[in-house]
């Protein structure tokens, strides 16, 4: 179980989203991946896009106008 | 006969603009839906076949009839950035020749500025994340078009194969 992180941070929709995608794709399942963004679009598009690809949100948070996101690879 | 059945996964867009501005939805809406799972098919025609060109320099925003598009500056102190000139210029003013080039400039700077992604950016990650491109063939013909004018990785069909390919999607847009 290795962690991974992203940094998104500037990027507008839909690049964190994509740059998720590309990232995970290099992950082995049960991985956890973090992701540092300032979209504010992605509050909701995180949860919509975990929920669509079974890759579950383990948390969100706003810290200092970032917002972090921790997701698992599903399997 | 065999009737496809949807696999509830595919999307299918039509995308028959050809402005800066136009050319966003199909590229944006067709690379998050691939990095979402959906099988994702483009087919381009009319003036849309031009987003498949490898030189985009042509793409452009004109605000001639074009009422609903802000015009705000992306230079200048933060009231004067914040001004929206649409309603105070008089859209006749829009035809004095040099007035679309200046403010399709205006609007990559403003892009720009706020870090959205380019045409080109965009239409790589597709190609990358496995969207199919498909460059209508009439249109080609009709425009004087070569294939040499285009991008790689790109294919070539006509109205039958989007059909045929729309059928088995469950979600379908024209843009």
């Amino acid at each position: 179980m290795t962690q991974h992180t992203l940094d998104a941070t500037g990027l507008n929709c839909p690049m964190p989203i994509l740059k998720t995608k590309q990232t995970l794709a290099q992950m082995t399942a049960k991985d956890t991946l973090e992701v540092r963004c300032t979209d504010k679009g992605s509050t909701k598009d995180f949860i919509a896009f975990c929920h669509q690809t079974g890759n579950p949100l383990l948390s969100q948070e706003e810290n200092d106008g970032q917002f972090i996101f921790h997701i698992e690879k599903g399997a | 006969m065999t009737v496809e059945t949807p696999n509830n996964n595919g999307l299918t867009i039509i995308a028959s603009k050809g402005t800066l501005d136009w050319a966003f939805p199909p590229f944006i809406v067709g690379s998050t839906a691939a990095a979402m799972g959906k099988e994702v098919t483009i087919f381009f025609t009319f003036y849309g076949l031009g987003l498949l060109l490898k030189d985009l320099s042509g793409l452009r925003v004109s605000p001639q009839g074009n009422p609903g598009m802000p015009m705000k500056m992306p230079y200048g102190p933060k009231w004067f950035q914040a001004i929206d000139f649409a309603p105070k210029i008089p859209n006749i003013m829009w035809n004095i020749p040099g007035m679309e080039l200046f403010a399709t400039k205006m609007m990559k700077k403003t892009m720009q500025k706020n870090n959205i992604a380019t045409i080109e950016e965009l239409r790589d990650v597709c190609l990358e994340i496995g969207v199919k491109l498909i460059a209508c063939e009439m249109t080609i013909g009709m425009f004087g078009y070569s294939r040499e004018d285009f991008i790689d990785g790109i294919e070539y069909a006509g109205a039958a194969t989007y059909l045929d390919v729309a059928q088995s999607s469950n979600h379908d847009l024209f843009v």
